[in-house]
């Protein structure tokens, strides 16, 4: 029966490409949504990454509630995985070249996820790729030494409310502007300085943050729940 | 350029099938995350530089993690 299952399931999929592959040319799609955003995009929002511009000014309600999956996500993991038992044994230190090369890794993987996260607005990478780069940048010093506590867990939720209440503050700041929700707001400044774009890269330092804190609370868990041997 | 796209894909297939063949879990996990890794020097061929970040970070790096501390969570974390 899973093998019947399993060969319609494949037939339905190969069914499906052929028909995508027989209508529509690679690499030429008849929305022409791309073309619009091209045109307008760096006028309107003042990011000279329009991919940006597009994830937090033309659909920023999108994000958001990326966002909001991303944290239902992240708390029922550590719902399922539950607490430690308090006897529950430790793995030992690991050796000298994981260790050593943890401290090394450490501040540069902080460096690098901060940069992405702040240069979101300008090239490539945003939020979610430096807030998983900051969070793999928790969690290598616990894997080179099991059980310490690099930050309370109590501070890293704390952190993570914040940042996502600052997205939806900035949110209701240009409804009281008379925007509609999540409109960029303030100056645009010059195509490509740092500190241009208005209010999209302090969106996307809280993005940051906010997926940054959660995941490494959650790859924190994880690597807590004692390993049966 | 459209000889490397061509390995890259035939090492992500192969990686693909690798996955399901291989007895051991550590090997299948190394061999999923080359896929994500190939899929991630597509995108940018394609010229989609920010999918492919997200690819390198969550697909090769985050998941394979949180695979790998599953494997070890349910006592499978053994190479063999």
């Amino acid at each position: 029966m899973r093998r019947f299952t399993a060969a319609l399931f494949l037939l339905g999929l190969g069914v499906m490409i052929a028909a995508i592959y027989q209508h529509i040319d690679f690499g030429n799609t008849a929305v022409n949504a791309g073309q619009e955003i091209n045109a307008v995009a760096a006028g309107e929002t003042g990011a000279a990454n329009f991919v940006t511009s597009v994830v937090l000014a033309y659909r920023g309600i999108d994000t958001l509630l990326e966002l909001t999956i991303l944290f239902t996500a992240a708390m029922i993991g550590g719902m399922v995985l539950g607490r430690r038992r308090v006897d529950a044994p430790r793995d030992p230190d690991a050796g000298f070249i994981l260790r050593t090369g943890a401290d090394l890794l450490f501040p540069l993987l902080l460096v690098v996820g901060m940069y992405i996260i702040l240069h979101g607005h300008l090239t490539p990478g945003g939020g979610f790729q430096g807030g998983v780069i900051l969070a793999a940048a928790f969690f290598v010093p616990l894997l080179a030494r099991p059980g310490i506590m690099l930050i309370d867990q109590r501070i890293v939720s704390l952190v993570e409310g914040l940042a996502g209440a600052v997205f939806i503050i900035i949110g209701l700041l240009a409804m009281f502007e008379g925007y509609e929700f999540l409109t960029p707001l303030y100056d645009k400044g010059e195509l490509g300085a740092l500190i241009s774009a208005g209010s999209l890269p302090v969106l996307y330092l809280a993005v940051g943050i906010k997926v940054g804190s959660e995941l490494a609370g959650l790859l924190a868990h994880l690597a807590e729940a004692e390993a049966l041997d | 350029m459209e000889v490397v796209v061509l390995v890259v894909v035939i090492v992500m297939l192969l990686s693909a099938v690798a996955v399901m063949l291989f007895k051991d879990f550590l090997a299948a996990l190394a061999a999923m995350s080359v896929v994500s890794l190939g899929l991630s020097f597509l995108f940018v061929v394609v010229r989609a530089p920010d999918v492919a970040m997200t690819e390198a970070a969550i697909g090769a790096g985050l998941s394979s993690l949180l695979f790998a501390l599953a494997l070890r969570r349910l006592g499978l974390w053994r190479s063999q």
